[in-house]
């Protein structure tokens, strides 16, 4: 049972994050950051190289080592939920020489529901074709992964984690290196699954898109900045916060008038 | 047919079941770019003996084994050290331990002398493939005889044992293998153990190589980690296809090297034979140079794009 001294907030959020330190060789890498992530949102987490973004995601699904901090999935420790979570990480962080093709990455994710004396069921792999099939890459079952593009192989990951069926998705950069077509196709799929009212998570490097995207923010530098809807906290003045003051004037007005406006102001022009 | 049975069944057998045995387990340290894990554990094997050698006087199975297993678990130890305190990548901090560590078992094995007892270099790099024979093996009626039976050489029971424990693990751990091989941040977020199963496999290559090495010396060890596996990755795409190869590339390398150390030194002219382990090796590498220049699947085209 969920602890009754949590407030109602981190009991339905999927994945409520709450002063998450991680340190490497003593050096505070994500210090003491909190974020709820609100139920059936699309939040993204935005900050500079090396403010702790991936980690801050690694060390909230357990696989970096947190110093210290809870980590709730609707308020139960993280440990014994992990079933609603499901993870896509960075591209480039695997060796796509591995021998395996598309339809082996994308079992990969019904782990859960095979015992070691099963087989691959019928059943099983239809659900994997039909996660390609959400993805556009029914066609490249049978295919190499070696033999993929970089927005293929982003797509197959995505397809890995659809097939959890996961109540929260959490993705590192999805966007990083696909082209415009391959994004446009992801963001199709992840706001198709926003209006079931599952809940995702991203990493997101492009400040341009975030007010396309996303709904919520998490702006970070090491430690938290702002958060919120992105109305509220993706401002001005955050945002300076967050990069060190790097942000050009102009750079900074494209972003915090709503795209829509910009767009208003250039055809004007 | 009864010279067979008492001087090459034991030996060849043997020799095939640790060929695949270690070809086997180099699958996936071939895959995780770890093969140089299987060269370290065999060497290191040699100071592990000569020190319970030292300590315990007896060349006794166990005490060898014991000796084995404890360098095993320094040598892993040790490496996680180096890597993490020098902060250097895990194949130099791999290179730098068993490379002293086997120096050392030299060293200790010189200046010891070991007092004429069968224990020295070159017993530890080929092992004594030849000398287990069989001698209650005069005909095929032997192999259905409990007393001839009783007599194998104990390597051979040793050797299955091994064998069987072996492939028990890569059959009931083939998922959580596979996904903390390919992908370990996401095995960890499905809580498929990747630590717990790094942790097993390297304790199995360690009992691999021990148990081979008693019997056939750390070249063939070595060479059955690597060259198998590497060459079988050459000729398909499929993982268990790649598997399926390397188990065929153990057993010809094994049988056709144990046949070539006793015949070819006859057909130059030679009354000697070659050493077993050494011919079987040699062969391995053959197989996977022609896996290199031959192979269908050597073509990497579609390379992760890093960024």
């Amino acid at each position: 049972m969920p602890d009754s001294r949590l407030g109602k907030a981190v009991i339905a959020s999927p994945l409520a994050i709450q002063g998450l330190t991680v340190s490497y060789d003593h050096r505070p890498v994500v210090h003491s950051v909190d974020f709820i992530t609100p139920p059936g949102s699309m939040s993204a987490i935005i900050g500079p190289n090396g403010a702790g973004k991936s980690t801050l995601l690694k060390a909230a699904l357990g696989i970096t080592r947190r110093l210290s901090g809870e980590v709730r999935v609707f308020g139960r420790p993280l440990e014994q939920e992990m079933r609603h979570l499901a993870f896509v990480p960075q591209r480039s962080s695997i060796d796509w020489d591995f021998p395996a093709r598309v339809i082996d990455v994308v079992g990969m994710g019904l782990y859960r529901d095979l015992r070691w004396w099963q087989f691959g069921a019928r059943r099983l792999r239809r659900r994997a074709m039909e996660s390609l099939a959400r993805v556009g890459m029914e066609g490249f079952a049978e295919r190499q992964i070696g033999q993929l593009s970089g927005g293929q192989q982003q797509r197959v990951f995505l397809a890995r984690a659809l097939v959890q069926e996961a109540d929260i998705t959490i993705l590192d950069e999805p966007f990083a290196g696909v082209d415009a077509a391959t994004e446009a196709a992801i963001i199709e799929v992840l706001k198709s699954l926003r209006d079931e009212g599952r809940t995702l998570l991203c990493v997101h490097h492009d400040l341009a898109t975030v007010r396309d995207y996303f709904d919520h923010v998490l702006l970070m530098n090491v430690r938290r900045i702002a958060a919120g809807p992105v109305d509220e906290a993706f401002t001005e003045e955050n945002l300076q916060a967050t990069y060190g003051g790097r942000l050009s004037p102009v750079q900074l007005a494209r972003l915090i008038e709503s795209p829509i406006e910009v767009r208003k102001e250039e055809a004007g022009q | 047919m009864s010279e067979f049975m008492m001087f090459s069944l034991v030996p060849l057998t043997i020799a095939i079941i640790i060929s695949m045995t270690c070809a086997l387990l180099g699958n996936f340290l071939v895959l995780r770019r770890q093969s140089l894990i299987g060269d370290a554990i065999s060497h290191v094997a040699l100071p592990g003996i000569v020190v319970s050698f030292l300590i315990t006087g007896s060349l006794a199975s166990l005490a060898m084994m014991l000796g084995a297993g404890v360098a095993a678990l320094v040598t892993v130890v040790l490496i996680e050290l180096i890597r993490r305190l020098g902060r250097v990548e895990g194949s130099a901090a791999m290179g730098v331990v068993f490379t002293s560590l086997f120096a050392l078992g030299v060293l200790l094995l010189e200046w010891h002398g070991a007092g004429g007892v069968h224990l020295d270099v070159e017993h530890a790099l080929y092992g004594n493939l030849e000398s287990l024979i069989w001698f209650e093996g005069t005909g095929l009626a032997a192999l259905f005889d409990p007393v001839a039976l009783a007599d194998l050489p104990p390597q051979l029971g040793r050797a299955a044992w091994v064998g069987l424990l072996v492939v028990a693990f890569v059959v009931v751990m083939r998922r959580p293998l596979v996904l903390a091989s390919f992908d370990p941040d996401f095995a960890a977020s499905l809580q498929a153990r990747p630590a717990l199963v790094d942790l097993l496999l390297v304790t199995l290559v360690a009992v691999a190589a021990i148990a081979a090495f008693e019997a056939v010396g750390s070249i063939i060890v070595i060479a059955m980690f690597i060259c198998p596996a590497a060459a079988a990755r050459l000729m398909t795409n499929r993982l268990g296809a790649q598997i399926a190869w390397s188990q065929g590339f153990a057993v010809a390398a094994a049988v056709a090297g144990y046949l070539l150390a006793g015949e070819a030194p006859r057909w130059l002219g030679f009354e000697a034979s070659l050493s077993a382990a050494g011919m079987i090796a040699t062969v391995a590498g053959i197989i996977l140079l022609a896996a290199c220049l031959f192979g269908p699947c050597r073509a990497r085209s579609g390379s992760a794009q890093r960024g």
